[in-house]
């Protein structure tokens, strides 16, 4: 027979390819990789203004009796005055309608729930105002230097925490589920029938990730300084390798997720109970540092919160990579153990 | 290792799952050249035992040997040397026929180009075509392009047919025989009668996990002793209920 001896064939680099091409041949994943992370951006900007004061929303009943008080309001800056039915107040306070609820009088009480930052916000704003309008005298009037740094509005902080979560998703969803899927559909057996290296198998689909890497973390960037004047302080070098370590933990993450599932059911299972709490934990939408002392060291060991501080260091503060070693480290743990494990626990069939 | 007499000896082989035994003492012995036909029901232990002797399944009990070596020691040498189809193997929807036998050829250190694997399978025209878009027949003959790529002297191939329509049989027959003009050895199941006659060399008839006769085809209808014969054209389904009293496709 003849044999075809001088062509070489690269394994980890068709399996690669392989990976590569069942990806970009879907266009909802491609779709939801690059859009993913600007929608979320924009909400989060909408949602959480970055310039601007924030608007104190304060209720009064309609009657003839609070007329004193809409006056007194009226006109005061950043006050929004809500005529409200008594019936209706604390209904209106509860779903953030309003921040606080004025009732006339003399004194005049404020309700609110002292728990919530704005409603104390605005309990202290309407107080100075009405205590003014009442003729109360100022000892001095402060000078007022107003300063804007682009870099830590909230936006700022929170765009680079958006890129980590969507490495974290496109690494762990997408190489869990091709991986559950290539079991269920029998391929993985027949790999494991042929003289296949089970090592490049696994690596192929983490590096195949890296592939979309750049688009994925340059659209947000890109999208920020462009619409928010977020500034990228550190060179393009540290932010690729900060990338590059969170995508190859996330897809060695999503290795490990997928290595025993049978079926997607369990696969997400699996993905959710490890990626939800992070959600949460990881300070990508608000620090992590709200969390007690006690749990620090557990949080602060997260691969999640290890990638979103990394980025945050070298997109906002230009961070040297040098400086980062500690959540580096983490990063390459969370890549290499999980690694081990799935090469270990693998189920072929 | 291309010198044994056999392709493949087993002995004594045992599987168990649980309560179940799959496979109950099965032994038989595959010479180098000849297509060996696994032939029973559904249930009666076939591909189990195919897959031990693929290496992906670890017998119970029982000594294997394939072309001359042993799954434990050498498996990384046979793996080269080995052509394999599964039964229900799903390839890749979106990859082209090109690029699924490209990933398969480039797992072995020698074998053949994709021109000549396309050739052989006769898929030169669907060269290009996303794997979803193939017909069963397609599908089939490039799952055995697959285990042709590293020019294997040994093909296992678990019941190749079935579900496939007649052309598409025959077309597979015709590989199957280019493949052993060609030198190769061919270990096969199946469940159906015609199947083995015209492709086998030699028949292993297996119930319940065990052999329950083995001889060329023509030698288990001519067991089944002249008067029958001469009523109508033996055939494998009389040697099967000759044997066990039951039609072969019963579940």
């Amino acid at each position: 027979m003849p044999t075809d001896a001088r062509a070489t064939y690269r394994p980890l680099v068709e399996l690669t390819l392989a990976r590569f091409r069942e990806f970009v041949r879907e266009p909802e994943a491609l779709f939801w990789t690059f859009l993913f992370p600007i929608i979320m951006s924009i909400a989060m900007a909408i949602a959480f203004p970055a310039g601007g004061g924030q608007t104190v929303r304060v209720g009064v009943t309609a009657g003839a009796e609070s007329h004193a008080l809409r006056q007194a309001l009226a006109g005061v800056k950043d006050v929004v005055v809500r005529e409200i039915p008594a019936d209706a107040q604390l209904r209106a306070l509860r779903n953030g309608e309003v921040h606080l609820i004025v009732a006339a009088g003399s004194p005049p009480t404020y309700r609110f729930d002292p728990m919530r930052e704005e409603s104390r916000l605005a309990r202290l704003v309407v107080d100075n105002a009405l205590k003014r309008a009442a003729g109360r005298t100022e000892p001095w009037h402060a000078k007022e230097d107003l300063i804007q740094i682009p870099g830590s509005r909230y936006v700022d902080w929170l765009i680079p925490g958006i890129i980590s979560l969507s490495i974290m998703n496109n690494g762990l969803w997408s190489i869990g589920f091709m991986t559950v899927q290539a079991r269920l559909r029998k391929l993985l057996k027949r790999l494991a029938a042929s003289p296949m290296r089970r090592r490049d198998f696994l690596m192929a689909p983490v590096i195949a990730r890296l592939a979309f890497l750049g688009p994925e973390v340059a659209a947000p960037l890109v999208f920020g300084a462009l619409a928010f004047g977020m500034p990228i302080r550190g060179s393009i070098i540290s932010i690729s390798v900060v990338a590059i370590a969170g995508a190859l933990m996330w897809g060695a993450l999503g290795l490990l997720m997928g290595s025993r599932a049978r079926t997607f059911e369990a696969a997400s299972g699996l993905m959710n109970l490890m990626s939800v709490p992070m959600w949460v934990l990881s300070g990508v939408f608000f620090s992590a540092s709200n969390f007690p002392d006690a749990v620090q060291p557990f949080i602060q060991a997260l691969p999640l919160t290890a990638l979103v501080d990394a980025m945050r260091g070298v997109v906002l503060e230009g961070a040297t990579l040098a400086s980062l070693w500690n959540e580096l480290a983490i990063l390459l743990t969370w890549t290499i153990v999980p690694f081990a494990i799935a090469l270990k626990i693998f189920k072929w069939r | 290792m291309s010198d044994v007499e056999f392709a493949v000896r087993c002995q004594n082989l045992q599987k168990r799952y649980g309560d179940v035994v799959a496979v109950d003492g099965l032994s038989f012995e595959v010479r180098r050249g000849e297509c060996y036909g696994l032939l029973g029901p559904n249930g009666a232990g076939k591909t189990t035992t195919i897959e031990i002797l693929e290496g992906l399944l670890a017998p119970d009990g029982g000594e294997v040997e394939v072309l001359g070596r042993r799954w434990k020691t050498d498996e990384g040498q046979l793996r080269q040397r080995l052509g394999v189809q599964l039964q229900e193997t799903q390839f890749t929807d979106k990859l082209t026929v090109e690029e699924t036998l490209r990933l398969f050829r480039s797992f072995y250190n020698r074998g053949k180009t994709i021109d000549e694997l396309l050739g052989l399978v006769e898929l030169e025209s669907k060269r290009g075509s996303w794997v979803v878009k193939l017909s069963g027949g397609q599908k089939q003959r490039l799952s055995i392009a697959c285990a042709l790529a590293g020019d294997p002297d040994l093909l296992f191939l678990d019941e190749p047919t079935t579900g496939l329509d007649p052309q598409s049989r025959r077309q597979l027959w015709n590989i199957l025989k280019r493949f052993r003009e060609a030198g190769g050895t061919v270990l096969l199941t199946t469940h159906y009668m015609d199947e083995a006659e015209t492709v086998c060399d030699r028949v292993a008839i297996v119930d319940h996990g065990r052999v329950i006769a083995e001889d060329t085809p023509k030698g288990l209808i001519a067991s089944l002793g002249a008067p029958r014969v001469v009523v109508h054209q033996g055939t494998l389904e009389d040697v099967f209920m000759a044997h066990t009293g039951r039609h072969l496709r019963e579940e």
